[in-house]
């Protein structure tokens, strides 16, 4: 499984309308496919010798502008995940030479392969970064066959060297690293020294910010513990509200999550006269009193890395991964309730992670059911794909993985 | 552990809050749903009125200001879908649950593609009132917020079972609803009549849209509504046709909702997939219970679903 993967919300009916409307561009697509002036780059990856004739892809000619899509699986302004996208494609937009496509709300069908194709074939994009989780099998792997020329760039690290073609690539970011970070701001603040964590799903990826936000807190403050609520899928606002004031009743005074979008449990929290860690993106202008800092993707950097590489030509690995020293994930800037001695403690973990010193999970390490999960004297680096398949939370942690 | 913390003792609270908090979308659609069928028409297009009403409170209430002039915006769009509506099923020939869907893609389509630039921006909110303020603790003032619209509703609700009982109007509409050949015969002209309570069951739904988007959770996003004013119209049959009963219903689906998020809070998480479909599971159980081969639904008025 990989992280950075928020499907789309079970959805209404209604969710095909999008469908609807690729649909329609996805044959716009195709009617201009028939014009002879436009070179087609649609023939498929057969022979292993270039065939005379064969038209070149959309090459990056240097008065032509170099076209970049983004897809995005929900609106881009959604204070969360898809918004964490959209701003790292508008530091792309302002590369010299560089055009971008965006199209919202695509959801994780067939639409994805007509949305993908008339990026080609009418905006003439040579490298597309389709950003939701499902996205990648079959939608990006089918296109990418088709397409041998374009690149596809997915979010969620799930490329095989060998397995999956050679156009295709796929990064994603160790965000845990900043909710650690935030568990210490968190730990640190709290004065009831209870915590609240409101999750989407049980998935290791969340499962894994759970644990390193309350080990973060507990390498700190060994008396925080961190409750968590589940409500089930990706965007559920009245359940996420819900959870949040269960949480406040119960003496919380921290709490962050892992949603799509997390403007609710941000606002909620505010009203509630809380704290709250914001994810994704920068919340701090929804909850001006009670924001306390962020775990926050960066994917501004890979993205403009990744366009000099492929507008280069530059050799570049087909699986990214890196944290908070690759620059992938960010801090949100510090709230004004941070204390001076919590920031200082909070960079000083910031700047041991950047630096590669500090490992969140090293044994002894107990699961909130007091059997050892990582037994003394080993640990797990962040690149461990142990670490991929977590299925237990920390000691500290109040609640259990519904089954 | 500090003063604050209230463990078990708690979850009730929550349930209780949750129950003040989450029912109203469901008082307001499931009243105009109430409304609707008595006259004998169903409307299945109340999900797509009540998002549509979310997305305009909270886009009125953003560019004027003013909540309230959001709610009034939130009917407004309310009352026109439910007179499309009813325009169409006077139509020859057209089936009112196929309009209902029709409208409810609509509506639920429209209101994502008009709604796009304000799920950013954050829009002056609905008052409340405080009746907690007599405690100290803080989680039992958040419980009894309560919001202005939900004791409208409240009102409302005993109101519209008076009209429904005791009225001439309210009379005319159960005419209506049990035998549109009997209406007629008195000379009276029923497809106006589902006209108006159409109209008037959308304005409500919408009004319930903006107690959404202007109050709890408070915020325009596309996953608002995940399917409430769908539940809404079930639990008319639930309720068995009686705006009263649609007021209990609502504050039993509203606090089920509460229950899962409450249990976990204090570390209860056991079965909390089988906590959220509990009160579909009893309403379905209600349902199977009720029903009869011989005789229809207490309550059901007769020209509902009748073949036209």
């Amino acid at each position: 499984m990989a992280p950075c993967m928020e499907s789309p919300t079970s959805r209404s009916p209604v969710a095909y309308l999008p469908l609807f409307t690729s649909l329609a561009l996805g044959l716009a697509g195709l009617a201009a496919c028939s014009k002879p002036a436009e070179p087609a780059p649609a023939a498929p990856a057969a022979a292993p010798a270039a065939a005379p004739g064969e038209e070149k892809a959309p090459a990056p000619a240097a008065d032509k502008p170099f076209t970049v899509g983004f897809i995005y699986v929900g609106p881009k302004g959604d204070y969360g995940y898809n918004q964490a996208h959209s701003e790292g494609a508008a530091q792309v937009a302002k590369m010299p030479g560089i055009k971008i496509r965006e199209e919202e709300n695509v959801p994780e069908t067939v639409a994805v392969q007509k949305t993908m194709e008339s990026m080609i074939e009418l905006d003439g994009a040579s490298l597309i970064f389709p950003t939701s989780f499902g996205y990648f099998d079959p939608h990006i792997l089918k296109l990418a066959e088709k397409y041998p020329k374009v690149w596809f760039l997915h979010c969620g690290g799930m490329y095989v060297e060998g397995k999956h073609p050679k156009n295709v690539g796929s990064y994603f970011g160790y965000i845990d690293e900043a909710q650690y970070v935030a568990g210490i701001v968190a730990g640190l603040t709290s004065k009831t020294n209870k915590l609240g964590f409101i999750a989407a799903k049980p998935i290791p990826q969340v499962l894994r910010n759970i644990n390193s936000f309350t080990l973060g807190a507990r390498s700190v403050n060994p008396k925080a513990t961190t409750a968590v609520v589940f409500t089930g899928d990706w965007s559920l606002p009245t359940k996420e509200a819900e959870a949040a004031n269960s949480l406040a009743d119960q003496g919380v005074d921290v709490m962050t999550m892992h949603v799509d979008s997390p403007k609710v449990i941000v606002e909620t929290a505010e009203k509630r006269g809380i704290f709250v860690s914001g994810y994704h993106a920068n919340q701090s202008s929804l909850a001006p009193k009670g924001y306390l800092t962020g775990a926050e993707w960066n994917w501004g950097k890979i993205y403009t890395d990744y366009v000099t590489h492929v507008k280069a030509g530059t050799a570049f690995p087909h699986l990214l991964r890196g944290g908070l020293k690759e620059g992938f994930v960010k801090m949100s800037p510090y709230g004004a309730a941070v204390s001076e001695e919590t920031k200082k403690k909070a960079d000083a973990a910031k700047d041991a992670l950047t630096a590669g010193t500090l490992i969140i999970y090293k044994g002894p390490l107990k699961d909130n059911t007091g059997k050892v999960v990582i037994p003394d004297g080993t640990s797990q680096a962040q690149t461990d794909v142990e670490l991929e398949k977590m299925n237990y939370l920390v000691e500290g942690v109040v609640g259990k993985i519904p089954s | 552990m500090e003063g604050e913390a209230l463990g078990l003792l708690g979850v009730p609270l929550a349930v209780i809050g949750g129950a003040l908090r989450v029912s109203p979308p469901y008082l307001f659609v499931s009243l105009g749903e109430c409304l609707t069928e008595k006259s004998g028409r169903v409307n299945l297009g109340l999900e797509g009125t009540l998002i549509m009403g979310a997305m305009s409170a909270y886009g009125v209430s953003y560019l004027s200001g003013s909540p309230w002039l959001g709610v009034l915006a939130a009917g407004g769009v309310g009352l026109l879908l439910g007179a499309l509506h009813a325009y169409l099923c006077q139509q020859p020939r057209v089936n009112d649950i196929a309009i209902g869907i029709a409208l409810m893609i609509f509506g639920v389509g429209l209101a994502f593609f008009l709604g796009k630039p304000l799920i950013q921006p954050t829009a002056p909110r609905l008052p409340a009132f405080e009746f907690g303020n007599w405690s100290s603790s803080s989680p039992l003032r958040a419980a009894l917020q309560i919001n202005v619209l939900f004791a409208i509703g409240i009102v409302l609700a005993f109101a519209m079972r008076y009209m429904l009982q005791r009225t001439r109007w309210g009379l005319l509409l159960r005419v209506a609803g049990e035998s549109s050949d009997s209406a007629r015969a008195m000379g009276y002209d029923v497809a106006r009549i589902r006209l108006y309570a159409t109209a008037c069951g959308g304005f409500l739904a919408g009004v319930g849209g903006s107690f959404l988007s202007l109050y709890y959770p408070g915020s325009w996003n596309e996953g608002l509504s995940s399917g409430q004013g769908l539940m809404a119209v079930a639990l008319v049959i639930f309720a068995r046709w009686d705006p009263v009963r649609c007021l209990w219903a609502s504050l039993l689906f509203g606090s089920a909702g509460a229950l899962g998020p409450a249990l976990q809070s204090v570390g209860i998480s056991g079965g909390y997939h089988l906590l959220s479909v509990a009160p579909y599971v009893l309403t379905l159980a209600i349902m199977m219970m009720t029903s009869s081969a011989h005789r229809t639904l207490l309550g059901q008025p007769a020209e509902l679903g009748a073949a036209k």
